[in-house]
């Protein structure tokens, strides 16, 4: 599944965009303690975080990370879209919950491990 | 890269300024990938400068980071001014955190940190004196 049919079928709303939304997503991380996603996420993996702040494009870009879901309709600072968007990070938001956008992503086939 | 190529870089870290926290890292892990070192071993390396770097931004009074890229591997040396750690072998326990309310309320104080470098790292050293300061030594070798 790419980053870009994920951004279709849960209508995620492209708040920085990059390049690599072809890129194939085959497992993901949820968490919103970064030193947590900094041990446990697996490179090119998709991040579900509540955090909104610009560390959050730190971590993705140091973790290697695919993209990062910034879940329950949590607004990213300005600073954070900016970031991103100068990092090439994609970073998507939505209204859904953590545990909403995580279910609907294994059921396509994105995993946890 | 040439065998006798040696890159020196050094990054000064303010206390509490968390618009450039990630800012050393970034740049250190661009220039290990631009010489070739292979992404995982460069992921590595950004961890572990990382959360070196975030520990001095968030627990200190402010610092350097200090990089030596090797044909064979990278050295990251951080040091702080204080006000060092009491107890060294506690903070290196994976969840111990002494990070204040808000600074949790944006992700951090997991008490990972310390344990993320010692894993990341093929060698970790850390040596602290209270109010004097902490200086960590990691060395991640690119083989
Ligand atoms: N440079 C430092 N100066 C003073 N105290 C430090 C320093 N680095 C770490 N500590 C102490 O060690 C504890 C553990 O550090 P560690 O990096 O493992 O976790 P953390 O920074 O609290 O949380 P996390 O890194 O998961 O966000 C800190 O909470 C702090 O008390
Ligand atoms: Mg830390």
């Amino acid at each position: 599944m790419t980053i870009g049919e994920i951004i279709n079928k849960l209508s995620l709303n492209e708040v920085a965009t990059a390049t690599g939304l072809d890129k194939n997503i085959k497992k993901g991380y949820v968490s919103d303690l970064l030193s947590n996603v900094m041990a446990f996420a697996s490179a090119d993996s998709i991040w579900i975080t509540m955090q909104g702040h610009q560390n959050v494009v730190a971590v993705a870009v140091l973790a290697g990370l695919a993209a990062v879901i910034i879940a329950g309709g949590v607004k990213p600072e300005v600073e954070t879209v900016d970031k991103a968007v100068s990092e090439g990070v994609i970073l998507l938001t939505t209204n859904l919950s953590s545990f909403e956008v995580v279910g609907r992503l294994y059921e396509l086939d994105v995993r946890g491990e | 890269m040439n065998s006798r190529q040696v890159i020196n870089l050094e990054f000064q870290l303010k206390s509490g300024d968390f618009e450039f926290a990630g800012e050393a890292s970034s740049q250190i892990k661009r220039i290990v990938q631009q010489i070739g070192v292979k992404p995982e071993i460069a992921r590595r390396i950004a961890i572990c400068a990382y959360e070196a770097e975030m520990n001095v931004i968030i627990h200190s009074q402010g610092g350097i980071i200090r990089v030596e890229i090797l044909p064979e591997q990278t050295d990251l040396y951080v040091e702080d001014r204080g006000p060092g750690i009491d107890d060294v072998n506690l903070a290196m326990q994976e969840g111990y955190s002494t990070a204040p309310d808000h600074i949790r309320n944006m992700g951090f104080g997991a008490g990972m940190g310390l344990p993320n470098m010692a894993r990341c790292s093929d060698e970790f050293t850390i040596t602290s004196e209270v109010v004097v300061g902490t200086k960590i030594h990691m060395t991640i070798r690119h083989i």
